[in-house]
């Protein structure tokens, strides 16, 4: 066959298709949504021979199945875990040929949390906005993975990857978010403040592509109510009424009315995709001097 | 006015009112088009700019702070009508609080001329503002689980326009046939910051 299309065999927890998502839109309400460990989705897309701005697949914990149509070169990468081709073990961040109707199956993460995996070509799902992404918040571009969902595939461009095999770092088994003051750090308690990058907290398991959420002390407040709404940035860490801190990731609303207390450096954004629910979290202050 | 670092790649500037927020964010706009300001997004809302994408924020602070703000441009083009079956399940409530007849509430409504002050919430979604502030209304005590889309509603200062199905806890005094959100569209949504608006009365269903 040369039909370029892959067909899910097996969804996994959550997959979607992702790339640099859509931003240049929030004053639409359009969130930027684009893959969580963008430097994870770019290896992999060059891995593939692709450009950076192809659109990839990204996976939860427990990966997914996929059969394609025609021979096609694809590369798993982020979290690590088993890949096999047609039954038989296969590289996990390399370049890997699977041969038309042979089913690729990305195994459960051994760490982390999210797996990408990225097809020659690119996935061509018809973009909205610019963007193949899914945004889980506002519902733009595709759906998740479904079984029997078809992924058309794009022409392959530009010349195929020079490197075999990439380093890629682990997952850490502590998440060191460095952090600037937020616009709304006089909202809280000096204590408070200090709580933020003093006290421990853990990722919790209501996390999730919008936000990652926390477990830990209960931030508090030198004074109540909300803001009116306000635009939120990628990284804000956001503490509603409950007190416990959530960092903004991807699918983030683009505005909203809980005080932002502390905004992380964007270079650690990365390592919050990859920390599963329990991993210990700790906020470090920079650019208060 | 005031302006915030929010990490390092962004700045949020404060104002008094949706009214300053929206002529600065004209301001800022004339000077992205000039290319005096490079910035990824422009997000107005109720009382701040955000400007994000913007590297080494403080450096901008003195020169954007200083900025005067400037009424919209005159636009040619009329406002944007949209058709409201004025049979919201809230219609009476808010006739309640307002202290007039339910009449007298599509009166009011579809003789103001709103403006968009800001979107979020959804894709199209819109903060519009006219009304008086003796019109303000609180929201329903008890959010809805679903509000159909095209549903015209009030909360505080502002009404909107449910572009698609969501929960909700806005007073829904009507609903509208028109499309405020489609992606396949150019424009995606009907109503953008800045964008006039008038409720027209139409008999439903």
């Amino acid at each position: 066959m040369t039909d370029r299309a892959l067909v899910v065999v097996r969804p996994g927890m959550l997959t979607t298709v992702q790339d640099l998502g859509r931003p240049g839109y929030a004053h639409l309400g359009v969130p930027r949504s684009g893959a969580l460990d963008p430097p994870a989705a770019a290896l992999v897309n060059r891995l593939a021979g692709n450009g950076p701005d192809a659109a990839v697949l990204e996976t939860t914990l427990d990966g997914c199945a996929l059969r394609p149509r025609s021979t096609v070169t694809v590369a798993v990468g982020g979290a690590p875990c088993p890949v096999t081709v047609g039954g038989r073990p296969a590289a996990w961040g390399a370049p890997v040929v699977v041969p038309a109707g042979e089913l690729l199956e990305v195994g459960a993460v051994s760490a982390g949390v999210r797996g990408y995996v990225a097809v020659r070509g690119g996935i061509a799902v018809e973009p909205v906005l610019g963007s193949r992404a899914t945004d889980l918040l506002s519902g733009l571009g595709p759906a998740p993975l479904a079984e029997g969902t078809v992924l058309p595939l794009g022409r392959p461009a530009g010349a195929p990857a020079r490197v075999d095999t990439a380093p890629q770092p682990g997952p850490p088994a502590e998440l060191v978010l460095r952090v600037a003051p937020g616009p709304r750090a006089d909202w809280f308690t000096a204590r408070g403040r200090d709580d933020l990058t003093a006290r421990a907290y853990r990722v919790s398991p209501a996390s999730n592509r919008i936000g990652l959420r926390t477990e830990g002390p209960a931030l508090e407040r030198a004074r109540e109510g909300e803001l009116p709404s306000e635009g939120m940035v990628l990284g804000a860490v956001q503490v509603p009424p409950d007190g416990r801190p959530v960092v903004f990731l991807a699918d983030h609303p683009t505005t909203g009315g809980y005080p932002v207390i502390a905004v992380v450096h964007p270079p650690d954004l990365p390592a919050a995709a990859q920390a599963p629910p329990g991993t210990p979290v700790r906020f470090v202050p920079v650019g208060r001097h | 006015m005031r302006a915030l670092p929010v990490g390092q790649e962004a700045l949020l500037i404060e104002v008094d009112s949706a009214e300053e927020a929206g002529a600065l964010h004209t301001a800022l706009l004339r000077r992205r088009a000039e290319g005096t300001l490079t910035v990824r997004e422009i997000v107005p809302a109720a009382r701040t700019v955000l400007l994000d994408g913007l590297p080494d924020p403080a450096r901008w602070i003195p020169e954007l702070t200083a900025l005067e703000g400037e009424p919209p441009a005159p636009s040619t083009c009329s406002p944007v009508e949209l058709p409201v079956r004025y049979d919201g399940p809230d219609l009476a409530a808010v006739a309640a609080h307002w202290g007039v007849s339910e009449r007298e509430v599509v009166r009011i409504h579809a003789g103001t001329e709103f403006t968009v002050a800001f979107c979020g919430f959804a894709p199209g979604f819109g903060y519009l503002t006219g009304l008086p502030a003796r019109y303000d209304v609180p929201r329903r005590a008890t959010p809805r689980t679903a509000v159909p889309p095209g549903a015209v509603a009030l909360a505080g200062p502002y009404t909107g326009v449910y572009p698609r199905t969501s929960p909700g806890g806005w007073q829904l005094i009507g609903a509208t046939d028109a499309v405020l959100w489609d992606h396949t569209r150019d424009p995606a949504a009907l109503l953008s910051p800045g964008t006039r608006v008038r409720f027209v009365p139409v008999e439903g269903p």
